[in-house]
C-alpha cells in the first residue's frame, strides 16, 4: 500500500461520493416502494420532499466523481516514478490487474450519474413526475458500480509496492529486470484514421438530420453512432491522435496530454468528446419517453437541443485533434 | 431556469452572507486554516520532490558501494579498472567522502575530496576549489562558514581520526544559491581526506560510474554485481524513486496525523449548517411564502457553500504559497526536510500544478460541501406557515 497524499485524497473524496450515493439510493428505495403521486397523504408529501434531497445528493456525487476521475489519472501518473518500467499513467495503471478496470468503472459511473441527472431534470419539468420509479431503479444500478469502483481502487493502490532501494542491493536484480508494460496495443494507423473520420461524418450527418426533421429514425441512428464514435475515438486517440500531440511516432499514452507540457489540450478534448457522446446517446435513450403523456410535448424539443449540443461538441473535438495534425510539422505519412 | 434567475439567486445569497458577516467569518477562518495547512504540506513536499529530481539529474548514473556484513564499507579503488572494461561504461571515478562530527557546533559536516570533475571555476563558489592534490586548503559551505565564523582567508581546524588537529586555509565559500547542496559541505584535497579519515591506502568511499546510454545502466549494474558479488550498485533512477517515495510517505503521514483536525472541521461545518438561527428560518419561510421553490432554496444554499468554500480555498492557497515559497515553510519544513543540525536556508522554486489543486479540493472542499448537503435540504423544506407563525 502506498501512502501518497494523492491516494489519501482520492480515498477520502471517492469515499464521500460513495456515502452520498449509497444514502441516495437508500432513500431511493424508500421512495420507489411507497411512491403514489395520486395520494395526498403525509407520507407522500414527505417522499416528494425527499426527492429533492436525492437529486441534490446525486448531483454533488457526480461533481465529486468528476474530480475523482481526474485525481485518479493524476495519481496514477504521479506514481509512475515509483515503479520500474512505468513511464506515464498507462504504465502505472498496468502495474496490476485492477488499475484499468477501476478507471473504466469510474467513467461508467460518470456517464450513468449524468444520465440520471438529465432524466431527473426532465422528470421535474413534467407535472406528475412520470419517471420517478424508473429513475430510482436506475439509481440502484449505479450504486453497485460506485462500490465496485471504490473496491477496485483500494485493491489497485494496495497492490502497488514502490520499487525503492533495498538493503541488499538495487531492487532491479531481484526482479530480473522485468518491469510493467508501459504501452498500449494500438490499432493500425491508416485504417483507424479512415474509420474515425468517416464515422465523424456519419454522426454529424445523423445529428444534423435529427435536428432538422426530429424523426425517430435519425434520433436512434444518432444515439448508436455517438456511442460507437466514443469507443472509436478512444481507439483513435491511442492509435494516431496521441502521436500527433506528442509528435513522437511511438508514444501512445492517452493521459499525458492532460499535462501542462502539452498545453492541457487533453481537457477540452476529452470534455468535448464526453459531452458529445453523452448527449448524442441520450437523444436515443429518451426516445421511448415520447409515449409518456406528460412528457410527449417536452421530449422532441429536448432531443433536438441535445442533438445540437452533441454535434457541436463532436465538431469541437475534431477541430482540437486537427490542430496538431494540420499545424505541426510532424507527419505519419510513409509509415 | 434562465441564467438571469441563477444570477439573481447568487446576488441574493451574497447579500444575505454579507448581512451575517460574523457567523460566516468563523467558518471561513477555520476553513482557510485547514486549506492553508493541507496546502502547505502538499506544496512543500512536491517542491522538495522536484528539487531532488533536478539535483539528481547531475549525479552519476550508477554508484557502486561495497557491502560488508550488511554495512557500507570502503571499496578498493583499483576495481574501477575492471569496471571500466565493461562495454557501455564511459568512466569510473573513485570518490572520497565522509561525515565529520564537529563537537564545537554539535553538527555533522559532509567532507568531500575535490576531483577532476568538479569544475574549479564555479559560479556557485566565491574564491576557488582546492585542487585534487592540494594540501591544507578547503572550500566550505555557507552553513559551515556561518557556524564557525569563517570567510576566505581564515582557517578551520578539524580533528583527524588519528587524534591530531589538521588546519586548513579557507580558499572558497559556496554561494547561497547552492545552499541546499552545500550548506554542510567542506571540500578538501584528496590526500587530506584520506588522512583526516585515516582511510587505508588504495581504498575509496564508493565509485561513481558514468554510463553513456542510461537505458543500459541496469544491465551494467547486473554485470558489476556478477563480477564483484560484495558490491551494491545503485542506479540514479532508484535514488529518484526512493526520494519520491520518501517524500510521499512523509507528507502522507503528516496528512494522516492531520485527519483529526479535518474531522473536527467537518463537524463544525455540519453544526454551523444545521443550527439555523430563528432569523434565518424566518427568512427562508418568507422566501417560500413569496414563491421561492424548494429547489431555489437548495440552489441558494449551494451558492452559499460555494462562495464560502471558494473564498476560503483561494485565501488558504495564497497563504500556503506565501508560507512555503517566501518563508521557507517554517512550520512544516523540519518534519519534511529531515533532522539535520545545519539547515540549509533556501527558497524553493514555486511549483503548483492542477494535480495539487485537485488533491486539495478532495481533501477540503469536498468534505465541507458534503457535510452541508443534508442541513441545507432540511432548511429548504421548511414549511413557510410554520416558521412565519413562529
Amino acid at each position: 500500500m502506498i501512502m501518497q497524499p494523492g491516494v489519501i485524497a482520492l480515498l477520502l473524496g471517492s469515499g464521500i461520493t460513495l456515502v452520498l450515493l449509497v444514502y441516495a439510493s437508500f432513500l431511493g428505495v424508500k421512495i420507489w416502494s411507497n411512491w403514489d403521486i395520486g395520494s395526498n397523504s403525509e407520507t407522500q408529501l414527505a417522499l416528494e420532499r425527499k426527492t429533492y434531497l436525492v437529486s441534490t445528493l446525486v448531483k454533488y456525487g457526480l461533481f465529486f466523481e468528476i474530480v475523482s476521475v481526474f485525481l485518479f489519472i493524476y495519481t496514477a501518473d504521479d506514481i509512475h516514478n515509483l515503479l520500474v518500467g512505468a513511464m506515464c499513467a498507462t504504465g502505472s495503471l498496468n502495474a496490476n490487474a485492477f488499475g484499468f478496470p477501476a478507471l473504466y468503472v469510474k467513467i461508467a459511473v460518470l456517464f450513468l450519474a449524468a444520465a440520471w441527472i438529465v432524466l431527473d431534470t426532465l422528470d421535474s419539468r413534467a407535472e406528475d413526475y412520470p419517471l420517478t420509479r424508473k429513475k430510482y431503479k436506475l439509481l440502484l444500478f449505479i450504486v453497485p458500480l460506485v462500490v465496485a469502483g471504490y473496491v477496485l481502487q483500494i485493491k489497485y493502490f494496495s497492490g502497488i509496492n514502490p520499487d525503492v532501494i533495498t538493503s541488499c542491493c538495487g531492487v532491479l536484480f531481484s526482479e530480473g529486470g522485468s518491469g510493467v508494460g508501459s504501452s498500449l496495443a494500438s490499432l493500425p494507423l491508416h485504417g483507424t484514421e479512415i474509420v474515425f473520420f468517416s464515422l465523424f461524418v456519419a454522426v454529424s450527418a445523423a445529428g444534423l438530420l435529427a435536428i432538422k426533421t426530429g424523426r425517430r429514425f435519425f434520433m436512434i441512428a444518432l444515439a448508436c453512432l455517438s456511442a460507437s464514435f466514443f469507443f472509436v475515438s478512444i481507439a483513435a486517440i491511442i492509435s494516431f491522435i496521441s502521436l500527433y500531440f506528442y509528435q513522437n511516432p511511438t508514444h501512445h499514452c492517452p493521459f499525458d496530454m492532460l499535462q501542462g507540457g502539452y498545453y492541457y489540450a487533453g481537457y477540452p478534448m476529452y470534455a468535448s468528446l464526453f459531452t458529445g457522446s453523452f448527449f448524442g446517446t441520450m437523444t436515443g435513450v429518451i426516445q421511448p419517453l415520447r409515449k409518456v403523456a406528460t412528457l410527449s410535448a417536452l421530449v422532441p424539443g429536448t432531443q433536438r437541443r441535445w442533438a445540437l449540443i452533441s454535434v457541436t461538441a463532436f465538431t469541437i473535438f475534431v477541430v482540437i485533434i486537427l490542430i496538431p495534425i494540420v499545424l505541426t510539422p510532424f507527419t505519419l505519412e510513409g509509415y | 431556469m434562465s441564467l438571469n434567475s441563477h444570477l439573481n439567486v447568487l446576488d441574493f445569497t451574497l447579500l444575505s452572507l454579507l448581512r451575517r458577516k460574523f457567523k460566516n467569518f468563523g467558518i471561513i477562518l477555520v476553513f482557510t486554516f485547514i486549506v492553508f495547512i493541507t496546502g502547505s504540506i502538499l506544496f512543500l513536499s512536491y517542491s522538495f520532490k522536484r528539487e531532488a529530481l533536478l539535483i539528481l539529474k547531475g549525479s552519476p548514473e550508477l554508484i557502486v558501494q561495497r557491502m560488508s556484513a550488511g554495512r557500507h564499507e570502503l571499496i578498493p579503488a583499483d576495481i574501477s579498472k575492471e569496471i571500466l572494461k565493461i562495454p557501455g561504461v564511459s568512466g569510473v571515478e573513485p570518490r572520497y567522502w565522509g561525515y565529520y562530527y564537529d563537537p564545537l557546533v554539535k553538527a555533522n559536516y559532509t567532507i568531500l575530496a575535490s576531483s577532476e570533475t568538479l569544475p574549479a571555476n564555479n559560479h556557485l563558489l566565491q574564491g576557488r576549489l582546492p585542487g585534487p592534490e592540494d594540501k591544507g586548503v578547503a572550500a566550505v559551505g555557507r552553513g559551515v562558514a556561518k557556524a564557525r565564523f569563517l570567510d576566505i582567508g581564515s582557517s578551520i581546524s578539524l580533528l583527524s581520526s588519528g587524534g591530531d588537529a589538521m588546519d586548513f586555509d579557507v580558499v572558497g565559500v559556496f554561494e547561497t544559491e547552492s545552499e541546499l547542496l552545500t550548506a554542510d559541505l567542506i571540500v578538501l584535497g584528496q590526500p587530506d581526506v584520506v588522512r583526516l579519515f585515516r582511510m587505508p591506502a588504495g581504498m575509496a568511499t564508493d565509485l561513481a560510474v558514468s554510463v553513456t546510454n542510461e537505458t543500459e545502466a541496469p544491465v551494467i549494474a547486473g554485470k558489476i554485481r556478477y563480477i564483484f558479488p560484495d558490491t551494491r550498485p545503485i542506479l540514479r533512477k532508484e535514488i529518484v524513486r526512493t526520494y519520491d517515495a520518501v517524500f510521499g510517505w512523509r507528507s502522507g503521514l503528516i496528512l494522516t496525523l492531520f485527519a483529526g483536525a479535518l474531522v473536527a472541521f467537518i463537524i463544525l461545518a455540519w453544526d454551523k449548517a444545521t443550527g439555523l438561527s430563528a432569523e434565518e428560518k424566518k427568512e427562508i419561510g418568507i422566501l417560500k411564502a413569496i414563491g421561492w421553490e424548494t429547489s431555489d432554496i437548495i440552489e441558494m444554499k449551494f451558492w452559499e457553500g460555494l462562495v464560502i468554500s471558494l473564498s476560503s480555498f483561494l485565501l488558504g492557497i495564497i497563504l500556503a504559497y506565501i508560507h512555503v515559497y517566501f518563508f521557507g515553510a517554517s512550520v512544516f519544513a523540519p518534519a519534511l526536510k529531515g533532522w539535520s543540525v545545519i539547515y540549509p536556508d533556501f527558497r524553493l522554486a514555486p511549483f503548483i500544478d492542477p494535480y495539487q489543486i485537485a488533491m486539495l479540493m478532495a481533501l477540503t472542499v469536498i468534505p465541507y460541501i458534503a457535510s452541508t448537503i443534508i442541513p441545507s435540504w432540511k432548511a429548504a423544506i421548511t414549511d413557510p406557515d410554520e416558521v412565519v407563525r413562529g
